[in-house]
């Protein structure tokens, strides 16, 4: 660890010019295609960004490549994680350092009960941060904590990891990580998609208590509907691998009446850069 | 992808960690079959008669059945003809004359076996386990004798049963398997030099778990163990195997045979954890495995239960099987076999239902990593006599990379009308979508295939007696480092 990560490593969150994520001119093929044309996207602590676009559009692309998944190329440009070099960690170091992802479809693994696998995520974070393992008492009275924020029953911790899960139970179960980890940065990849509209509630309000300055959100959506109950700082809109449009909330509703046609084809807004800075 | 290949690489090529050989004076006899030989192992034995003959029966129908040309090719494996004249088939430590006590034994020995984190010291009563160590060819130690022996369990070498209880190994060896049985029991019939004996008597439960460690130690030997355990009216026994052999170069021969009676009442609980030396990340070198296994139910309400973990050996070629006589008995078979680099298995058992209303189950989970080939065998066989007779059968695959295979075969024999049988078969993949999943959760490579074979294994170890159900699961870890992909 060199002199300049100490720094960073003392002066998270506090370090005003430290972006919590910053993305610059991200390209990323796969099979040779190109997904991504050049995003640029900067999310400070404490912000909530939601980025919307149709389907095709790069949404998921984006986020699995911040999570690291290695199927993806990335061509060109850099993505800085607190200001560290975030596509130079692997994805199991990215997590224990507070990235978050919610996966839009969440895997299954028969045979892990769900206690299982957060007990051995939540560890490899706490190791992370120095910290000692909880035993088993702590870590029960914490988990029964975090599930009634999402209203699920204990006898989900143990049925295996998302396997007869409902679609809603394993958006719910996303979340349920998340308050676990603690996360720092959280993608939520289209947490909202198959939800009803009591599960949908229940994830917003996940989300709005989980909220504090130091933690930051990308919210990846389709639709504007979880964006009724979880109010962003900017909204982004992504077509063709570039994002073409940013704006306040209000550019939600704009979307939802207008949809995404007048948008595709665009260049990239220029009101970007000054509408994200400081 | 590549990452994940990478580790999965490093960790199925870690170093077997038993591979070492103890550098002790051993006597063996020149390499070779034939009569002289089958005599000469009796008579070092100093063996009755009975057995002599019974072992030159095996040696006759052996050379019968080589000569025309029987060796059993119908596993699901490959390997090079095996040369019977280039083994030796019996390797001692040099001057083992009767031992009164463990303090003669060879120190090496003992250094041996504590190096496999067995204790042969009764001072460490602690664990609870009584222990036979088998040595190449012969049982160096058992430990715990004299407190079986106040509950009238006999728990000792075979060789030692053979002269002191003749009647009970006369009347039971061979009865379950004969030496007709198949090419390899046959020769284990002719060549064995020893193994473990136990007898249960009536209404006993034997007050502590039973266990044989059988090392190969000496090169170019072959290892030809047999085991008979007798459970009479009423007893219950636990008994444990595990086995290890150093790294070498050639592949080593182990036919050994396991034979278990259960009589009215009884319930006999048999667990093994095969770790035989598998051979080199290119396939070179290991063991063949190729063992017989039966437990007859003999009595009424008579239970048998065989549980196996198997890491080790090049090549497994083993079937514990259950013969349901007695009304009401139950057979178990619960197994976790694993193939990595080049190993083979093809593995399962046979439930033979022949009394009213037997029961048996059977779950077997077959791991295939790195160009593993796994292959579950099975036959349930219900008889006419059978009626009410039940199976279910359970057979899992799990796949770990693309370069390995999972076959299974099973085979359904019903003639009674008023049989259940229920079969279900699951093939899964570990997943790169799985393990990145993992991993975007914060846990390793290795970590999360690590939690997903034991999650897929979970069933099976609750079987084990606790100790061992740890000791499995390290074993698994151990064996599939370097596996993912």
């Amino acid at each position: 660890m060199n002199i300049r990560e100490l720094n960073n490593n003392h002066s998270l969150n506090q370090d005003k010019n430290i972006r919590m994520l910053e993305i610059k001119d991200l390209h990323v093929s796969v099979e040779g295609q190109e997904i991504l044309k050049g995003i640029n996207l900067s999310v400070g602590a404490g912000e909530l960004h939601a980025l919307m676009g149709p389907n095709g559009s790069g949404k998921s692309t984006l986020a699995q490549v911040l999570a690291g998944r290695d199927i993806y190329q990335v061509t060109a440009g850099e993505v800085l994680f607190e200001g560290r070099d975030l596509l130079a960690l692997t994805p199991e170091v990215r997590a224990r350092k507070g990235l978050f992802l919610s996966f839009q479809y969440p895997v299954v693994i028969s045979g892990v009960n769900n206690i299982y696998l957060l007990q051995a995520a939540l560890n490899a974070r706490r190791k992370e941060r120095g910290e000692e393992a909880l035993d088993a008492v702590d870590f029960l009275a914490l988990v029964r904590n975090r599930l009634q924020a999402v209203q699920m029953d204990e006898s989900f911790l143990y049925r295996p990891v998302n396997e007869g899960f409902s679609g809603g139970e394993k958006k719910r179960n996303e979340i349920l990580q998340m308050l676990i980890l603690e996360p720092i940065l959280a993608i939520l990849d289209e947490t909202d998609s198959g939800l009803d509209i009591d599960a949908l509630k229940i994830v917003a309000e996940g989300i709005n208590n989980f909220r504090t300055p130091q933690r930051s959100f990308l919210v990846i959506t389709h639709y504007q509907r979880l964006l009724g109950y979880v109010e962003p700082d900017w909204v982004h809109v992504i077509s063709e691998g570039r994002i073409v449009k940013t704006g306040g909330p209000e550019l939600a509703h704009e979307l939802e009446e207008r949809g995404y046609g007048w948008l595709q084809g665009g260049q990239p807004d220029v009101t970007i850069k000054a509408a994200i800075g400081p | 992808m590549t990452s994940d290949r990478q580790t999965i690489d490093s960790i199925t090529s870690q170093e077997y960690k038993y591979g070492f050989v103890t550098d002790i004076e051993q006597e063996t006899i020149p390499p070779g079959l034939s009569e002289a030989v089958v005599r000469l192992i009796s008579s070092k034995k100093e063996e009755p008669d009975f057995m002599l003959q019974w072992r030159l029966k095996a040696y006759r129908r052996f050379v019968q059945l080589q000569a025309d040309n029987k060796e059993p090719h119908w596993a699901k494996a490959e390997y090079e003809p095996i040369d019977y004249q280039a083994i030796s088939y019996y390797s001692a430590p040099k001057d083992t004359p009767e031992l009164s006590s463990l303090d003669e034994v060879d120190p090496k020995l003992l250094e041996t076996y504590t190096k496999l984190g067995i204790s042969l010291l009764e001072q460490k009563r602690l664990t609870g386990v009584a222990v036979d160590a088998v040595f190449d060819s012969v049982s160096v130690a058992t430990t715990f004798k004299d407190a079986l022996a106040e509950v009238g369990v006999i728990f000792c070498p075979f060789s030692e049963a053979v002269q002191k209880h003749p009647e009970l190994v006369e009347k039971y060896l061979g009865s379950v398997v004969p030496y007709t049985d198949n090419f390899f029991a046959t020769l284990n019939s002719a060549v064995f030099s020893d193994g473990s004996f136990v007898y249960i008597p009536k209404g006993v439960r034997c007050p502590m778990e039973l266990s044989t460690y059988f090392r190969m130690n000496a090169a170019k030997t072959g290892q030809f163990e047999r085991t008979l355990i007798i459970a009479d009216q009423g007893s219950y026994v636990s008994y444990l195997e595990g086995c290890t052999a150093p790294m070498r170069d050639e592949n080593q021969l182990h036919a050994a045979v396991v034979e278990l009676i259960a009589l009215d009442d009884a319930e006999i609980k048999y667990s093994t954890v095969q770790n035989w030396y598998p051979g080199d990340k290119n396939g070179v070198g290991g063991i063949y495995n190729f063992v017989t296994k039966r437990g007859a139910c003999r009595g009424v309400n008579s239970k048998i239960s065989w549980t196996q973990v198997e890491t080790g050996s090049a090549i497994t070629w083993k079937y514990p099987s259950c013969i349901l006589q007695g009304d009401n008995s139950i057979g178990e078979f619960y197994s976790v076999a694993l193939t990595n680099n080049y190993q083979q298995a093809d593995t399962g058992t046979k439930m033979i239902h022949l009394g009213k209303n037997t029961r048996s189950t059977i779950i077997s989970k077959g791991i295939s990593a790195g160009h593993g080939q796994n292959t579950y065998r099975g036959q349930v066989k219900i008889m006419p006599g059978a009626t009410g007779a039940r199976n279910y059968s359970q057979c899992d695959s799990l796949l770990v990379g693309d370069q390995c295979g999972a076959h299974t075969f099973p085979d359904i024999d019903v003639r009674n009308s008023s049989a259940r049988m229920e079969h279900e078969a699951t093939t899964t993949r570990i997943g790169e979508d799985q393990i990145f999943y993992c991993r975007q959760r914060g846990l390793s490579t290795e970590e999360a295939v690590s939690m997903i074979v034991n999650g897929f294994c979970r069933d099976i170890f609750r079987k084990l007696p606790m100790e061992f159900a740890v000791e499995a699961q390290k074993l698994l870890e151990l064996s599939l480092e370097g596996s993912v992909g």
